[in-house]
Formats: C-alpha cells, structure tokens, sequence
C-alpha cells in the first residue's frame, strides 16, 4: 500500500502500540473465545447441518459492538490524557496525517484478529463443502463493518480525555447505526413518516449492508455505504482535532 | 527592508490568546535571533506555556500572528513545526514504547531514513547519555532520564528553533547542570527559548530574558538589565519588584 511516509511512521508506532501491551492479547483471546462460543453454542453451528459460516457471521455485529470501541477509545484519549499528543501534534504531520495513521493501524490490528478465526474457515470445510466464495465474502463484510465502528469509536475518542467515556458513547452511537434498520426504529418511522425516509434511517443500518454481503452478494452500494461512512467518521475526527487546537 | 542584519528565527506580533473567559495571553510581541538564548520568565500561570504552544502550532491564538524562520505558523504550520524542536512541559513520551524505538519513530517523521537515520539516533543517543537505557520502556525510567528522552527528541533533527518548557524542572543538580551545558554548546547556532521560574538559570544560560505576567509583558532585555531593576541587583529582587508593581497596578494579586 502507498502510504505517506508520516502515515506510515504513525501507522507502525500505534500498531506496535497494541502488541508492546497487554491489550492486543487480550482483545485476540476474548474475541476468539466469544466467536467460538456464539457460533456453536448460541448459533447451533453443528446441529443445523449446514456447511456454512453462517452462525459465525450472524453474530458479528454484536461482538463488535462492544470490542471495537474498546479497541478505538485508547486512540485519542489517552494521548490527550497522557499529554503525548502535544508531541504528536508538534511533530511536522498534518490532523489527517494523523487520524488515518491511526485509522489504519487500528482496523490493521482487527483484520489480524479477524484472519485468526481461520479454524472456523478449516473446520467447516473439514466437514462439508461450503461455499469458499459466500465465506469470502462474508470475511471482508466484517472486515467493512468493523472499519465503520473503528471510524466512529476513533472520532469519539478525540472528544474525551476518558477512556471510559469514549467507550460508552462509541457503543450507544454504534447501537444506533445498528437498530436503525430494526423494526423497534422502523416502525416507529412507518406510522407517519414517507416511505422514502424509512428506506433511509434503514439503509443506514450496518445490520441491513452486512447481511447482503454476507448472502455472497457484494453489491457496489453496500461497499460505497460502508466507505462513505467510514469517511464522514474520519472527517469528523480531523474537525474535532483541529477544533481542540482553538479551544 | 529592516537595518536587521538577519530576519529573527522567531517573529511573535501581537499575539493572544483566550480560553473562554480567562484571558491567558495579552498583546504579546517579540522575537528571537539565531545565537539568543531567550529565558522566559513568569510566576506559575502567566502564559509561558501557553505562549510556547501557540509558537509550535499546538494551540491556535485567538489573534496575532507567529512566524519561524518566515513561515507563518497559521497558513504553514508543518513548514514550522519542521523547523522547530521542541520540549513540552514535563517532557510527554510513549511510555510503553522502548527509547531507541519512540526515537527512530520520530526520526522518521522528521524524514530520516535508513543509514542516515540509525547514525544521527546513535550520536544523539552518545550526546544525551542514553546508552544505558536505549533498551528499556520509556515507563521504567527515572525522571531526569524521561525528560533526557525528551531532549533527545526535540534535538534529533538538530532543529534551528529550540523551545523548552522548564527543562531543568525536577532534576538534581548534576542534572541541571548537564542540561545548562547543553543549551550553552548549542547556543551559538539556534535560536533558543526556554521557560523557568528558576532565576539563577537565566544568569548560566540566557543572553536575554522576558517576564510576562497575566499573559502580558513585563520586561525585555539583557539578564544585566533585569538585575539593574534591584537596588542590590538580585534576580529575585528586580522580578519580585516587577510582578508585585504590575499586580498592584491591576489591582490583583490573582496569579493562578
């Protein structure tokens, strides 16, 4: 990947960051343990008798909700609490410069996570002969999805000296992109609001984008929607940094 | 064209700042040539710090403007911040990062690289006196040596501009000393700021000092000056005399 040189500087430091702690293990095991347990437990992997990853998948945008914020929040907020971003911020970078490197070492670290669940991959082609391409689909789906709750938990994290704070409110401002294409949103809006605007909190929703993908189906739309999201979060985290210089 | 022999490193006009209601820094002008040592001097919360981030694009002032080397901090701020090294108060470093790894990380976001690089960390590695602890997490190590990091950083890309907020605070006196001979080797060719409330520093290294109080500015001129506003021409004295006037006359004694 072509990365600027000050991008790249800060995208090794930050993703060294998590290996140098404790974090990154522990972020790898629980999210091992939780996939495994919802997938044959919760998600009846053996008993449905089907060869695929579905029951893997389904459960994604639940795990994440409460491990990617917990990934994010450190990227800001302990820089300002630290006072290290002073440092950063004086070194001869630009605002984005720095929220991509970060961006970027962050959603790096949850592929790694992500790409360790290839047991899951292995056992259901040991016993069955799944659908590799739905499965690959349904891989970088997730990978998508937790780049949109990585992009909202890094702009949280820029407007709290707490990490606990910005923990709290990633995981309420993800809920929401998540139940907004729930019928508890949608029928709230389909009492009175034009049809248009009901497609359009639902097509907000990360659940609606990642169940197509993970049907195999990758249409350009979804893959737009989760770039387009990811962006706006990105944007937003470069407004509230360059915002705090003038406080 | 001014008569000036050279365009100062440093250019500060005007400059101010708020924070919501506190006025931090008022009106404050001056400027600081290649070969000055500038001793910043103020009680605790005059706006030295403040002033100093404005200066490295920290912070933006609320008006005025600063230039470095020509550029202009607000239209250029990575040209400046390029230009200067710069020590911030109580020296922040990564603290789960080892020090050979936090510098090579700056080195190459100051556009080092590759042999280059490892020979200009090694140097100030010997420079500095890190040697012992190159190895080990910047958490680990005692004060006077996390502040050393710190100077290691600000100096590794041997910067025109050198500002440093209170270098000498916390450290022993052996450790005073080292840092005082430092800023004297690498006077002659940077243009150099630092900030104290230590007035016997500005007598070892500063060829000139400002007070600010309040965010505003008490005194610009030579440490021989400064000690001339005492009738027994101490430090302390002429400083006690110049802030306790100035609150008087502001009829404040508010220094926090």
């Amino acid at each position: 990947m072509i990365m600027g040189n000050n991008i790249n500087a800060i995208f090794k430091r930050e993703l060294h960051g998590y290996f140098s702690t404790p974090v990154a293990y522990v972020f790898i095991v629980v999210f091992l343990f939780l996939t495994g347990i919802f997938s044959f437990y919760i998600g009846a992997f053996y008993e449905r008798g089907q060869a695929d990853l579905e029951p893997f998948f389904r459960f994604h945008p639940w795990l994440y909700l409460f491990l990617i914020p917990a990934i994010a929040m450190r990227l800001w907020s302990e820089e300002r609490k630290t006072g290290t971003i002073e440092l950063l911020m004086t070194l001869p970078v630009t605002t984005a410069d720095a929220v991509l490197g970060k961006f970027l070492a962050a959603w790096c670290f949850t592929a790694i996570a992500l790409s360790l669940t290839f047991p899951m991959w292995l056992t259901v082609n040991y016993l069955g002969e799944p659908d590799n391409a739905v499965i690959l689909a349904s891989y970088l789906g997730s990978l998508l999805m937790a780049g949109g709750y990585l992009a909202v938990g890094a702009c949280v994290s820029a407007l709290s000296k707490s990490q606990v704070i910005a923990f709290v409110i990633s995981v309420v401002v993800c809920f929401l992109f998540i139940l907004s294409g729930f019928p508890l949103v949608l029928d709230f809006f389909r009492g009175w609001a034009p049809q248009a605007l009901v497609e359009a909190v639902s097509s907000l929703s990360f659940l609606t984008h990642f169940d197509s993908i993970q049907k195999g189906v990758i249409d350009l739309r979804d893959l737009i929607y989760y770039l387009v999201f990811i962006s706006f979060w990105l944007y937003a985290n470069v407004a509230i940094v360059d915002a705090r210089k003038a406080a | 064209m001014t008569t000036e022999p050279q365009t100062p490193a440093i250019e500060v006009e005007a400059l101010d700042k708020r924070f919501g209601p506190i006025h931090a820094v008022r009106n404050v002008s001056f400027s600081v040539r290649r070969g000055e040592v500038l001793g910043f001097l103020g009680p605790n919360g005059a706006g030295k710090s403040t002033t100093m981030k404005m200066i490295t694009g920290f912070l933006e002032p609320t008006s005025g403007t600063v230039r470095v080397n020509g550029h202009d901090v607000a239209t250029d701020p990575v040209a400046v911040k390029a230009a200067i090294g710069y020590l911030p108060e109580g020296a922040p470093v990564y603290a789960e990062m080892t020090v050979s790894r936090f510098l090579d990380f700056v080195a190459e976001v100051r556009g080092l690289s590759g042999v280059g690089k490892q020979a200009r960390i090694a140097e100030i590695v010997r420079q500095i006196r890190l040697e012992s602890v190159v190895e080990q997490t910047v958490d680990t190590l005692s004060k006077g040596f996390k502040r050393r990091v710190g100077m290691a950083q600000a100096l590794l890309h041997d910067p025109e501009v050198l500002i440093m907020d209170e270098p000498t605070d916390g450290l022993d006196p052996n450790q005073k000393h080292e840092v005082r001979s430092l800023i004297k080797a690498m006077a002659a060719e940077k243009a150099i700021v630092i900030s104290t409330h230590i007035l016997e520093e500005v007598d070892a290294v500063c060829t000139r000092a400002i007070i600010i109080a309040a965010g505003q500015l008490l005194f610009d001129g030579a440490p021989a000056e400064l000690r001339a506003q005492s009738e027994r021409g101490e430090y302390d004295d002429a400083f006690r005399k110049l802030t306790t006037q100035f609150y008087a006359r502001e009829g404040t004694s508010d220094q926090s």
